[in-house]
């Protein structure tokens, strides 16, 4: 391998962006291959296949054995809202394989005895996202109802191309965040991107039903996304 | 945890070996069958003193890596290698899980 092909994998890895590094087993060539850039050789769809799934493997392209090792960042839950449904999301996520933060100006909800070992930030969210900025491998999910702790992170997580923007909240009240948003300067097409009502329609009731049914919906999310090059 | 974080990323020690002059070889798991114990797209990194970092198994066949990554930093030349409990070597060097890996190793430079 390359000095230099090495390096400019690493420099992804460190921006937390997907790559592939493509080895050729016979000679150890290689080259990288980034999320969204056409993938060539006929490698297309085991290449798609890589960056959904975050699985390396073996393909034979054009009677080559080629080696996909794929470097997919790992994926970040954040919650704004240190309410009911996060104290059950926290470890549902931490089993499913999330790093999940919790963020919650009001310092009453957001206490480490709610919430143990889960990284909380008892701060407003742009203070908080300032220092840790939302990116493609990043689910958020806003569940205070209130739009001056909401309003922000949704929009910032949808200008960040969150693969995962949920906010809680009936019919009703989306409906009055999708006014707010739009005189923030967002697209429709960009809000049409927020899940809500929140989660998969599972009829969850209590609020661990509903962190199941947010969780869940994350997962699709990470899993069924697009990656292919356009 | 994101890998990165850790200060003993394997491609990043790499790296920063190459920037001081060293030689380095990168040994990866290729491919799996059975209960191998490290994924496939895992790393150890060696230089040719015989350092190393990152893991391609449990601890059972990291020395055999390293021998056989010293050999490809002198010939330039990558070699596939194979282990696993069928494997002839299985009592120095097989997989004590019973499953059989395949390990790239490759010069870098």
């Amino acid at each position: 391998m390359d000095t230099d092909l090495l390096q400019q994998l690493n420099v992804e890895r460190q921006a937390r962006r997907a790559a592939i590094l493509i080895t050729d087993l016979e000679n150890g060539g290689g080259r990288l291959l980034r999320e969204g850039e056409p993938a060539g050789g006929g490698l297309e769809e085991a290449a798609e296949r890589a960056f959904r799934s975050g699985k390396s493997t073996i393909v034979e392209a054009d009677g080559r054995s080629l080696f996909l090792n794929v470097h997919v960042p790992p994926a970040r839950l954040v919650v704004v809202g240190a309410v009911h449904i996060s104290q059950a999301l926290a470890p549902m996520a931490a089993i499913a394989g999330f790093d999940m933060t919790v963020i919650d100006p009001r310092t009453a909800f957001a206490t480490e005895e709610r919430f143990g070992s889960v990284e909380l930030l008892a701060e407003w969210p742009d203070e908080a996202l300032e220092r840790a900025p939302l990116d493609a491998y990043t689910a958020l999910a806003a569940v205070t109802h209130d739009p001056k702790i909401d309003d922000f992170p949704l929009k910032s997580a949808l200008e960040s191309g969150c693969f995962y923007v949920g906010a809680l909240g009936s019919r009703k009240t989306h409906a009055k965040r999708v006014e707010r948003l739009k005189a923030l300067g967002l697209e429709e097409a960009q809000i049409d991107r927020i899940a809500s009502p929140i989660g998969l329609d599972i009829g969850a009731s209590s609020p661990a039903e509903i962190a199941v049914a947010i969780l869940a919906e994350v997962i699709a999310a990470l899993r069924k996304r697009q990656v292919a090059a356009s | 945890m994101n890998d990165l974080q850790e200060p003993l990323d394997p491609l990043t020690i790499a790296e920063r070996w190459a920037g001081e002059g060293r030689d380095v070889a990168i040994a990866t798991v290729v491919e799996t069958w059975g209960s191998a114990p490290r994924p496939v797209g895992s790393h150890l990194v060696i230089d040719s003193e015989g350092n190393f970092h990152g893991s391609v198994s449990g601890g059972c066949v990291e020395g055999a890596v390293v021998s056989e990554a010293v050999d490809v930093m002198s010939e330039g030349k990558p070699r596939m290698l194979e282990f696993g409990v069928a494997d002839e070597t299985a009592w120095q060097v097989g997989l004590s899980c019973g499953g059989r890996i395949r390990v790239f190793v490759e010069k870098l430079g």
